[in-house]
């Protein structure tokens, strides 16, 4: 069941509707997909092709560029450890190497239960807060190493599931524009007239 | 009685953890301390979207006019005036774009994250009136892919804002119409750089597009005027709207009037975000100040720090007098950037703190321009080298030479004092299109120009020193 659900399709032309070009929907959808499996399938690329009208191969050729797409199954939680300058000079290094150690995997790797996937990531905007974590992009700041070690436990034990959503789960809340307030996205190609309040009068 | 009074920032608040307030002026932070700062039952209780029914009170041209004349400097890098950049537009070709610049990703920098999580509504207006004044009849707001809880901010924000006729067809039943449309991205800092931002957001790979034009105000999405804005530029008109011009020049100097946001990070006592008064604070009163980051951890000594995001080239000591005006940091050797410093104190390993900047930039090299796809690799790869305790005399030969193929001629550095060495000024020449290339090189010539003895040390020492030892102070 890696297509779209019919739930998420109708979210999918939800989405497609707002942009004048619907090619613009691109990555909204392959999070979505990402989302619904955990991780962006090639079936899930052909759907969104078809709901987008581009080829499969432009899907992947985009889909390809961004780091937060993945392949291939990853674990539940993807714990980021920053390495970037503030988080290396308070430490980060040496975080990294204890996950590692802790959880018998290199960056890059995922567990063997499928529950854990470290990273080396780049820099993750928290940096008075170094060194500091992303889990499946949910923050943790000034970290230690035993600390690092009691989110692992947690994590393992369920008991941050509700704040911490699988991975592939972003926003939790999402946009949703009324259609009686709604504007409407029209294609740039239509000749396009100078907007109403442009008319040197006061709009209120 | 004050509700912000022993409110503290932390605990279920804890992704606001950074920021510090103080008692300086505020135009974009002024609702941070209130837990509930992102909700619109918030936002109207503090002067929210009165700034948005000023402008609308008066015709759009008056409005640019008011942004125009307060000189709002752009706050993501370049620090273009927002105002002179909506006059960049051709007459008459409709329809144009606005698109939000929420990908920040510099290393250093967090302030545009802090503002879409802590006031989603401030920069929702900011985006109306920035579309009233301009003329503009779309507007996407292109929030960085890692940052999870200000997609939900400012998603619960729109939906409010929609739901009360802040947003959509006939705002505040006047003839102003405009739509808001969220837009996330998927981990590419090079997203930020603007024509990648609109090539990403045509559902494209994040690579920047050849200049010129120059200016996506000319030919930008879906080849349509276009203005690319900062988050926190765009957070600025609100308070300016309700103000006017000459309050928000009041502030600051003339030529960098009002606020801005500064993180500071690394060794210091307190690191933090703060909106400091443009133009007229120091380095060295935002680095030992008592109301700012009170000094360096454990009485060390500053080494060295960047002052403008991972991009800048590096300051020295000397250069701590220097106050936040890009005339003067620009002929001192360096950059104010996105607001971001980086502290780095005598217990520093130089060429591996530089090691982690390179790093960063070669791997977010988006592969459009070889002299960033293979000199950003190369660089990183013969800095590790050297870090390693495997580096030779060669290897500091060939950074140079790779260096200067990204950038030909004198790189921007600062001055020593202590190396009898001037000055010089920014910016760089480039054989790249846009700033990731020279931004991979500015820390290792930052580094081999300022500190040439702790290279010279490690192609011979062949021992491994890690940056620093886990922990705080």
């Amino acid at each position: 069941m890696s297509r779209l659900t019919d739930t998420n399709v109708a979210i999918a032309n939800e989405i497609i509707a707002r942009y004048p070009r619907p090619k613009s929907a691109l990555i909204p959808l392959l999070h979505l997909s990402q989302e619904q499996n955990g991780y962006v399938t090639d079936a899930a690329m052909k759907h969104i092709a078809e709901l987008v009208g581009v080829t499969p191969a432009e899907v992947l050729g985009t889909a390809s560029f961004y780091e937060m797409f993945k392949f291939e199954p990853v674990g539940k939680y993807v714990i980021n450890i920053c390495g970037t300058m503030s988080c290396a000079l308070m430490g980060s290094e040496e975080l990294l190497h204890h996950a590692e150690h802790r959880l018998g995997i290199k960056a890059g790797g995922t567990t063997a239960d499928g529950l854990f996937t470290i990273e080396h990531a780049e820099c993750q905007a928290a940096c008075t807060e170094a060194p500091c974590l992303q889990v499946n992009y949910r923050y943790r700041f000034r970290m230690t190493p035993q600390q690092l070690d009691a989110l692992i436990d947690d994590l393992a034990a369920g008991k941050l599931a509700e704040e911490i959503p699988p991975h592939g789960t972003l926003a939790r809340v999402r946009q949703h524009i009324p259609a009686d307030r709604s504007v409407g996205a029209v294609p740039p190609e239509a000749p396009g007239q100078e907007p109403a309040w442009m008319n040197g009068k006061a709009a209120l | 009685m004050d509700e912000r009074k022993g409110r503290a920032v932390t605990g279920t608040y804890a992704h606001a953890a950074g920021f510090i307030a103080g008692d300086r002026p505020k135009i974009v932070t002024s609702r941070f301390e209130y837990a509930d700062s992102h909700t619109l039952e918030r936002y109207l209780a503090t002067d929210g979207y009165k700034g948005l029914r000023a402008a609308l009170a008066r015709p759009a041209a008056d409005v640019h006019e008011e942004v125009k004349n307060a000189t709002v400097l752009g706050r993501g890098g370049a620090g273009f005036p927002a105002g002179t950049k909506w006059g960049l537009m051709p007459q008459g070709n409709f329809p144009r774009y606005l698109v939000v610049n929420g990908d920040e990703s510099e290393p250093g920098t967090y302030k545009d994250r802090l503002l879409m999580e802590r006031d989603p509504h401030q920069l929702i207006e900011g985006c109306l009136i920035a579309c009233y004044a301009a003329g503009l009849t779309r507007c996407f707001l292109y929030i960085r892919g890692e940052m999870a809880t200000a997609q939900e901010r400012v998603a619960a924000a729109l939906n409010e804002a929609y739901a009360a006729g802040y947003v959509g067809r006939n705002i505040l039943g006047s003839n102003f119409s405009v739509d808001i449309v969220l837009h996330w991205g998927a981990g590419a800092y090079v997203v930020g750089e603007e024509t990648a931002l609109i090539e990403s957001l045509e559902g494209n790979r994040g690579m920047p597009r050849l200049k010129p034009p120059y200016f996506p105000a000319a030919i930008g999405l879906y080849g349509q005027p276009t203005i690319v804005n900062n988050v926190e530029t765009l957070a600025n008109l609100p308070w300016l709207a309700r103000n006017g011009a000459e309050a928000y020049t009041a502030i600051g100097t003339k030529t960098s009037p009002g606020t801005r946001m500064v993180a500071v990070s690394g060794h210091v006592k307190r690191p933090g975000v703060y909106e400091i008064v443009n133009g007229t604070t120091t380095f060295r009163d935002l680095l030992y100040g008592d109301e700012f980051c009170q000094g360096i951890r454990n009485g060390n000594k500053l080494k060295a720090f960047v002052p403008g995001g991972g991009s800048a080239p590096w300051f020295l000591p000397d250069q701590l007098d220097l106050p936040f005006e890009a005339s003067q940091v620009g002929p001192a050797g360096s950059m104010l950037g996105s607001g971001a410093i980086m502290v780095m104190d005598e217990t520093t390993d130089i060429p591996h703190a530089a090691l982690t900047l390179t790093r960063f930039y070669a791997h977010e090299s988006c592969g459009k321009c070889t002299p960033c796809r293979e000199g950003g690799t190369w660089l990183e790869r013969i800095l590790t080298r050297i870090v390693e305790g495997n580096g030779t005399d060669a290897d500091l030969e060939q950074l140079i030479e790779v260096g200067t193929s990204i950038c030909p001629g004198d790189f921007p550095h600062a001055s020593s004092e202590r190396l009898g060495l001037g000055a010089v000024p920014f910016p760089y020449k480039m054989t790249t299109i846009c700033f990731v290339g020279p931004s991979a090189y500015a820390p290792v010539n930052s580094a081999l120009t300022l500190f040439p003895e702790e290279f010279a040390a490690r192609v011979t020492t062949r021992n491994r020193i890690p940056v620093t030892a886990v922990g705080g102070e």
